[in-house]
């Protein structure tokens, strides 16, 4: 067929970057390497609008192993070991249908783990949803909120590995556009580590896992309806996954890294065979020649373009040393796995498509992989931000009840317990969960050392959408704070950047923002980013999302025992609060909650305080100073000591407050209570550790406030002597334990 | 003391329980493959958890027809013990040697938490060093733990004393609301009618170190290795 | 009502049981597409309503229609007598 302009639009190609394809090849395209050059250029796989932010990220530290550019970061954590790490986002697809889009995440970021040699022993996700209750889209809403948590039920639970936390919440501004982001830790041996290349000429190159079908061929519908017969409805959208495939493919391939029989290895996930072929032999140097006749191929009659474009799930590629192929084949053959030679590493640096004897695409590998054009897109502030950004208090009325404010706020389902979501997962299998799911980050023990690691994702796409680059250090302090709160140093940090439509100068003004900000902090808080994903046109009916990065950081905790709870474990402990008192309510939940507004600048982060304090923790939990150790983050301090009581086994808490100077606005309890700032942590301590820790944080100069004791069947908190919201322990758990669930009572049976 | 700890395609708490018995409690263990016909001369043998065959078709029921399977029934007929956990507990049912079926659970859902179950019997190899009526605190992580048997076979399960675990609350009391899954008679395990073959949907290769919450489930595997040296 | 995966859509439960039944000797077997089925007693004044009926149900709640077919079939003489 021939190339004109209608088919060169609708494989989303600007006549720009088309001429540039032609400068490459030097004449015109076949179908077939159209199809190829338009999945490679495309926004997902080149990151053509987002590349030149992303140089500002810092990505180097002493303990980086890996960082951006292969399938996932490493860092090294001692005792011969590495973390590998990735955050991926499955937005789109679990919206079109939330079981396969979201399980089909939980696949490919577990690939992008075992590819590089580690074996994967934790998932967590960052999940956002539209508001549960809304009237016109809740229904919908919760329908999606349960088929995706059932998606990564389905798929980790299946293939056994614990997805031991994450998090979930909920703004009209993701009801047409959800985010699913999910996490992937693995560990391995540092001089095991695997790489995504083809190198030396004449070694074999291997297909194996799941058959080629017509899976998520992006090819618009009028192209391909010229090139071949069949139908918009023979080429789903929606991708299977199979978490029993993957499950051999898994531990076939990590049995096959064992040997030295290995050159390469890479997943085929987004466009498939083609950026695989062609991002391995960039990386190493080399061409590729295969034949797609020899792909394995579910259905009858696939052209090359629909198998170099196909993106079928469970599916890799590997490059063998010639002579060791006998090797390989027997070690997937004892998993019930067929590989399949399907070509061959050439020197010519190009990768070469065969259908049998016929050439159906010949293109330089490395332009192909590196060539995309990349883009300086427009920037600016988006107009009406000021007001936004300025929040009135004076016409609002402050709560009447503080106690009712609060249950209200421990119901509010960003903050109620996420324990029906996690439940669905199994967040102990392999034996390694020492945190569970629940509160703050969580903890796995590292078999084989006396280590664990802490993980936690943390986003605030409220913070964000107000104040793009604060929310970019807010996201950075918070996870790592989380991390630290755990005992564990954070050492290294993924991210995941969710924004709108990148040809709309306001988002890339988000995005660049928030990138300085994420940088920012990275840089003080000296955690490194070892790479991530950038998923951008998040949007729907031209309504964007809340700006949106996610934050996946780890930590390393070098005596697994010195873990810390994020709960009270006990009665008669001291309650300590670390950082300022107060908070602020712009942007706060309690705002949202009570007064439905989205307003204000939210509280700044200083980033050296920050970091005196994550060292604080870390140093008290190493030291076993601490009992517990939680973040005060959305819903402010009676929110956080609220979660303290009802998770833990010390009972309630009765504690005391100082008011602190602020405007006379009526809201002075309110920030007290429900406001939010960063750098704030409620910490438990036997009574004969509090000296000890007081004058930790005096050498820092961190403010540490002794507020009260564990125990009881109250949680009570008073301000210069009055009492001011008082609960029982047992009312408050009822809140906050079904202000979630209830939601999901009347969801019927899945499908 | 040898456990065979049996792989199908899809286990996935094979790594789990042989660490359990290998580095937590010292024993020696060996990974047999599916296709494996040869036991190697174990003791005991245990059929892991995890996801056998995708849990596709039916749970355990394509695992029960692996190769292996035959060589686990010989070894039960010979009198060896043999525990199946969790989808080792389905891989028994389907393969027919333990009785009843494992249907969705009430709420449908998949349920990972901690339970709380009461020793029945302690006249089995895998609860021999228990307590009657001791309380253990053992996690599950499944989604079809609902046991089922029909009323006459009910009745000759609790005649012949062959439920083996009960889900209670911490105190050892049964009741509806701490029935996880809607299992019948409270059931989270049982034994053949000779009491060498045990299964249960709890975890007790999760609960054997206090780091991770809780070493109750220590005491079914130090039964069997009591049962052996008595 | 049967309920299956549209016929390009992957089916791995279907492939998984056809290896199966490969491996017990059934070679013969060339497909396995694995589904549901679902009875329904609808009280309808035709068989022609009872189908419209079921349809629709099929459409809005037993049928995923994003990656899934069905197909209904009437029994009028079923429920008869109640």
């Amino acid at each position: 067929m021939s190339i004109n302009q209608a088919v060169i639009e609708t494989h989303g190609l600007t006549s720009a970057e088309y001429r540039r394809l032609l400068d490459i090849l030097g004449r015109e395209p076949t179908i077939t390497e159209l199809g190829i050059f338009s999945v490679m250029w495309s926004e997902h796989c080149s990151y053509k609008s987002s590349r030149l932010h992303l140089r500002r990220l810092p990505t180097e530290g002493p303990r980086v192993v890996q960082g951006p550019g292969e399938n996932a970061g490493a860092v090294d954590i001692g005792d011969g070991l590495i973390a590998v790490f990735k955050i991926e986002s499955h937005n789109h697809p679990s919206f079109i249908e939330p079981y396969q889009g979201a399980a089909t995440g939980i696949g490919g970021i577990i690939r992008d783990i075992f590819t590089m040699g580690a074996r994967p022993i934790a998932l967590l996700n960052s999940l956002r949803f539209g508001e549960l209750g809304d009237s016109r889209t809740g229904a919908t809403t919760r329908r999606v909120v349960d088929g995706v948590v059932d998606g990564i039920a389905g798929y980790g639970n299946s293939i056994g590995i614990p997805t031991v936390g994450g998090e979930v919440a909920f703004e009209s501004s993701y009801s047409g556009n959800p985010l699913v982001n999910v996490f992937c830790l693995g560990v391995a041996h540092a001089e095991r580590l695997a790489k995504g290349l083809a190198s030396g000429e004449g070694n074999p190159v291997y297909y194996v896992g799941a058959k080629t079908g017509r899976d998520g061929i992006h090819g618009a519908t009028m192209a391909s309806a010229e090139f071949d017969e069949h139908s918009g409805d023979n080429r789903p959208a929606v991708q299977v996954g199979d978490p029993f495939m993957e499950k051999l493919l898994l531990e076939a391939c990590l049995e096959v890294m064992q040997t030295d029989a290995l050159v390469g290895i890479q997943d085929m996930g987004a466009a498939g065979l083609t950026c695989s072929t062609c991002e391995m032999g960039a990386r190493g140097n080399s061409g590729i020649e295969i034949d797609v006749s020899l792909v394995p191929q579910r259905e009858a009659g696939m052209t090359p373009y629909e198998i170099m474009l196909s993106e079928s799930q469970e599916r890799m590629l590997l490059v063998a040393k010639k002579g060791r192929e006998a090797e390989v084949e027997q070690i997937f053959a004892k998993w019930d796995l067929h590989a399949v030679r399907i070509g061959r590493v050439t020197g010519d640096g190009v990768l070469r498509v065969r259908e049998g004897g016929k050439v159906m695409a010949e293109i330089p590998n490395r332009e192909l992989a590196d060539g995309a054009p990349l883009y300086s897109r427009p920037i600016k502030r988006p107009e009406g931000l000021d007001d936004l950004r300025r929040l009135d208090l004076a016409k609002l009325s402050p709560p009447v009840n503080l106690t009712e404010a609060w249950l209200t706020l421990l119901a509010a389902p960003v903050i109620a317990s996420k324990r029906w979501v996690y439940r669905q997962y199994d967040h102990m299998v392999r034996t390694n969960t020492v945190i569970r799911p629940g509160c703050g980050a969580s903890v796995v023990r590292v078999k084989g050392t006396d280590s664990a690691l802490a993980l936690s994702v943390d986003g605030n796409g409220r913070y964000c959408y107000l104040d793009p680059r604060e929310g970019g250090r807010l996201a950075v302090a918070e996870a790592a704070r989380n991390v630290a709160c755990a005992g564990a140093l954070p050492i290294g940090a993924t991210n995941c950047l969710n924004f709108g439509n990148p040809e709309r100068p306001e988002t890339m003004w988000q995005f660049s923002e928030a990138v300085d900000g994420i940088a920012e902090a990275c840089r003080t808080l000296e955690i490194p980013i070892t790479g991530g994903n950038v998923s951008l046109y998040n949007e729907t009916d031209g309504q964007s999302i809340y700006p949106t990065p996610v934050l996946g950081v780890v930590g390393l905790i070098k005596d697994a025992t010195r873990a810390l709870a994020g709960v009270f474990p006990e009665e008669g402990l001291e309650i300590v609060l670390l950082g300022d008192p107060s908070g602020a309510l712009d942007g706060s939940e309690y705002l949202k909650t009570a007064h439905g507004s989205v307003q204000g600048c939210p509280a700044p982060v200083d980033l050296d305080r920050e970091r005196a304090l994550q060292s604080l923790l870390v140093e008290a939990a190493s030291n076993r100073l601490l009992r517990s150790a939680h973040d005060c983050a959305e819903g402010g301090f009676a929110v956080a000591l609220a979660e303290c009581c009802i998770e833990g086994e010390g009972g309630g808490a009765s504690v005391e407050l100082p008011s602190t100077v602020g405007p006379h606005d009526g809201f002075g309890l309110v920030r007290l209570l429900f406001g939010e700032a960063p750098t704030r942590v409620l910490v438990s301590v036997p009574a004969t550790e509090r000296p000890r820790l007081l004058e930790m944080a005096d050498a820092v100069s961190l403010p540490a406030l002794v507020v009260g004791k564990t125990g009881g069947e109250r949680i009570r908190i008073a301000v210069d002597g009055d009492v001011v919201a008082d609960v029982r322990l047992e009312e408050a758990g009822n809140s906050w334990v079904t202000g979630f669930t209830r939601h999901f009572e009347s969801v019927p049976w899945e499908q | 003391m040898k456990f065979a700890i049996i792989e199908f395609p899809g286990s996935n708490c094979d790594h789990d329980a042989y660490h359990a018995v290998r580095h937590v409690l010292g024993q020696q263990a060996d990974f047999i493959w599916h296709k494996d016909t040869d036991l190697r001369g174990a003791d005991t043998v245990v059929l892991p958890g995890g996801f056998s065959y995708g849990d596709y078709l039916r749970t355990g029921a394509i695992a029960s027809f692996s190769p292996v399977m035959d060589k686990v029934r010989e070894f039960a007929a010979a009198g060896g013990p043999v525990i199946g956990i969790c989808n080792g507990f389905q891989i028994l049912l389907e393969a027919g040697l333990l009785d009843g079926a494992l249907l969705r659970n009430r709420r449908l859902k998949f349920l990972c938490q901690d339970v709380h179950v009461r020793v029945e019997a302690t006249d089995t190899p895998f609860t021999a060093s228990a307590e009657l009526g001791q309380v253990l605190k053992l996690p599950i992580a499944h989604r079809e733990g609902n046991y089922h048997v029909v009323p006459e076979r009910l009745a000759d399960l609790e005649a012949n004393r062959q439920v083996i675990f009960r889900y209670c609350d911490s105190a050892g009391l049964t009741s509806d609301s701490v029935n996880p899954n809607g299992s019948v008679g409270s059931i989270a395990g049982i034994c053949n009618l000779r009491r060498n073959v045990v299964g249960l949907m709890p975890h007790p290769e999760r609960a054997c170190e206090s780091l991770l919450g809780s070493d109750d489930g220590r005491v079914v595997f130090e039964s069997a290795v009591a049962a052996l040296v008595a | 009502m049967f309920v299956t995966l549209k016929p390009s859509v992957f089916d791995p439960q279907g492939q998984t049981i056809l290896d199966a039944l490969s491996s017990l000797g059934y070679e013969s077997v060339r497909d396995v597409r694995q589904g549901k089925f679902f009875e329904l007693d609808v009280v309808a004044d035709s068989a022609q309503e009872a189908m419209t009926i079921s349809t629709e149900i099929a459409d809005k709640l037993l049928a995923n229609t994003v990656i899934e077919g069905y197909r209904v079939e009437v029994d009028p003489k079923r429920g008869e007598g109640d």
